[in-house]
């Protein structure tokens, strides 16, 4: 494992084919006033793959997908789909279909004219559009329904209207804005698989925008991270979550146990991380090239790579005790905050059934391999 | 609790019948059997068969209807167009427009009505049927873009970039998503428009000539003889139908799409 830097990504580059790529966005820069809302952002996106740009509100992605969309420009880069410049090209010739957050389905018109909109508005056959609206209704399950207003639909059945109007057109490729973002928690999770089955089943290339990190890990094929305008990862869901280019891609996509310090002389297999607290004892990690000896860096590890036991553990794991403080019962899992230092307090996890093995005020200590935990230099 | 709001109904009661007595006793007086008095001789329709064979006061409601029709059909183009334009300016211009929207509305409508006269009189352009149009079309026009606007800031922008993204092109937008969802405040416009028409006296007293003698002005020259029971019976149409504008304008602009 490597050493992370924190500057961001520059041109990404996904593995190459020989085919263009149906999404390729060259450095996008995108201004709103003074503020740079896009900064130099590159991605490409193969077909039938589902892509998530995932960040925190104001990261820029929604304008990323305006821009891909039509309804922004670029104040400098370029969007080509299926190697065609998009530049100038308004949304209505572009080969795109949008998800809205808020649906936007037309109130005055019928679930049918709802999804009919896009082939009516290209003048598709009647006999046609009867054919493709059926096929589209009968994909979001909502066969029957033909004649309600949006109004008349719970908001379920608005996402699965919305999504059908959207892939009726068969559009290169399905932007999704925050598209789960207005249900409700169970729902959105029966959403999230039916959503990505439609997306395998009908071979659909998407481009979804979303800042909830679970769902983008759990639909996306690859993901990007995206903070202040930039890109600062783009990868698979696992290399996204276990290699995380920086601290913020660590704390973004999970719970980030830290320790501050410096990493320092070099030992067998890697470097020695001297915590800044003195109280912690240093231990080794795998640290890259990049690691110089002396700079300061910050360690971090994810809760499910903590194990923590009763007794202090034997063998080769760096060790801290701490104190239990509170045991959360979230049904598969368990997870407990383990207070270790005055102001520091970690998440650690166990799962599977039966009763918690650890209550509030319990010494426990902590402990974990070199490899288990990732270096950030800053 | 109790005796409040019984002074309080007394006190909207006592309001309402100032605001509608007048009213009340045009229309109890049109149906009066006597002539030229304020005594009560019995109910009687002779007064509107007589409004039937007056030919001076058919032609004006015939004039009176072809303003308001032409001039209804203008403004409420002219507004409209104008209220989906202010929609693309930027903000501040909007704000400067619709300042200069209102103004119309609020200067005395005898400082229009001169003001029309003397443009027509310097362009050269003789008073009549068509004068008269045009000044209601001028008085009209900020009534309908306001009505059009406020619904068109209650739409969502979105829709519209919903439709774009679905291929529709700026006309087809206008066409299957603003215009539909507008349609409430169009006809609510188009009922507003029409009855202020039908109702106005000064513009149309100032810009009118010979041959474009509207209703009201024509109950103004009649009045000059003494009121009339057949006055009445016409104001009392008129009223009649001003308010099955006004309440259709109401219940067209309530109702959702």
């Amino acid at each position: 494992m490597a050493t992370f830097s924190t500057s961001p990504v520059s041109a990404s580059g996904p593995s190459l084919s020989s085919t263009v790529p149906t999404i390729d966005i060259r450095a996008i820069v995108r201004h709103h006033g003074p503020v740079a809302a896009v900064d130099h952002v590159s991605f490409q996106v193969r077909r039938g793959e589902f892509f998530s740009i995932l960040g925190p509100s104001g990261a820029g992605k929604t304008s990323v997908l305006r821009i891909v969309a039509g309804f922004e420009d670029p104040d400098a880069g370029d969007v080509l789909i299926d190697g065609r410049s998009m530049l100038g090209v308004p949304p209505n010739r572009r080969p795109v279909n949008l998800v809205f957050q808020s649906y936007a389905l037309f109130p005055h018109l019928t679930v049918f004219e709802n999804v009919a909109f896009g082939l009516r508005m290209r003048r598709v056959p009647a006999a046609l559009i009867a054919e493709q609206v059926e096929q589209a209704l009968a994909m979001v399950k909502l066969v029957g329904k033909e004649r309600r207003k949006p109004a008349q639909l719970s908001g379920g059945e608005q996402q699965r209207v919305a999504l059908a109007r959207a892939l009726v057109n068969k559009p290169a490729v399905v932007l999704l804005d925050e598209p789960l973002a207005a249900l409700d928690q169970q729902l959105r999770q029966a959403m999230q698989v039916e959503l990505k089955s439609i997306q395998e089943q009908a071979g659909l290339t998407c481009v979804c925008v979303t800042h909830h990190q679970e769902e983008a890990m759990m639909m996306s094929d690859r993901i990007a991270v995206m903070h202040q305008g930039r890109m600062w990862q783009v990868g698979t869901p696992r290399d996204v979550y276990e290699n995380p280019r920086n601290l913020f891609v660590s704390r973004f996509l999970g719970v980030s146990n830290e320790l501050p310090g410096r990493v320092d002389d070099v030992v067998e297999d890697g470097h020695l991380f001297h915590p800044a607290d003195d109280q912690v004892p240093a231990f080794p990690v795998h640290a890259g090239s990049e690691a110089s000896p002396g700079g300061s860096a910050t360690w971090s590890i994810r809760p499910e790579r903590l194990r923590m036991s009763r007794e202090r553990p034997a063998g080769r794991d760096a060790v801290l005790n701490g104190f239990i403080e509170k045991v959360l019962f979230a049904g598969s899992e368990t997870k407990y905050l383990v207070r270790v230092g005055r102001d520091r307090l970690w998440e650690a996890r166990t799962t599977g059934a039966g009763e918690s093995p650890h209550a509030p005020g319990d010494a426990v200590f902590l402990h974990w391999a070199p490899g288990d935990g990732r270096v950030f230099v800053e | 609790m109790k005796q409040r709001s019984l002074g309080l109904n007394a006190v909207s009661l006592l309001a309402m019948l100032f605001l509608y007595g007048p009213i009340i006793v045009l229309v109890l007086y049109s149906f009066n059997a006597a002539h030229l008095s304020m005594t009560w001789r019995g109910a009687t329709l002779k007064w509107y068969a007589a409004l039937v064979h007056d030919e001076a006061l058919l032609a004006a409601t015939a004039n009176s209807l072809l303003i308001a029709l032409v001039s209804t059909i203008g403004a409420t183009g002219l507004g409209g167009l104008l209220a989906l334009g202010m929609e693309q300016m930027p903000h501040r211009r909007q704000q400067l427009l619709e300042g200069g929207l209102v103004l119309p509305l609020v200067i005395p409508e005898v400082m229009m009505g001169v003001a029309l006269m003397l443009l027509f009189v310097t362009v050269h352009v003789p008073l009549g049927l068509t004068t008269v149009i045009l000044g209601h079309i001028v008085f009209n026009i900020p009534l309908v873009t306001i009505m059009i606007r406020t619904r068109l800031r209650k739409l969502d922008p979105v829709l519209r970039e919903a439709a774009a993204d679905l291929g529709a092109d700026s006309w087809q937008v206008c066409r299957h998503v603003t215009l539909p969802l507008l349609r409430p405040a169009i006809w609510g416009a188009v009922l507003v428009a029409f009855t202020v028409s039908l109702d106005d006296f000064l513009v149309t007293f100032f810009t009118a000539g010979p041959g474009s003698t509207t209703l009201p002005l024509k109950v103004y020259s009649m009045i000059k003889s003494g009121v009339t029971p057949e006055i009445n019976a016409l104001s009392a149409l008129l009223l009649v139908v001003s308010m099955i504008g006004v309440a259709a304008s109401l219940y067209l602009q309530r109702r959702e799409v």
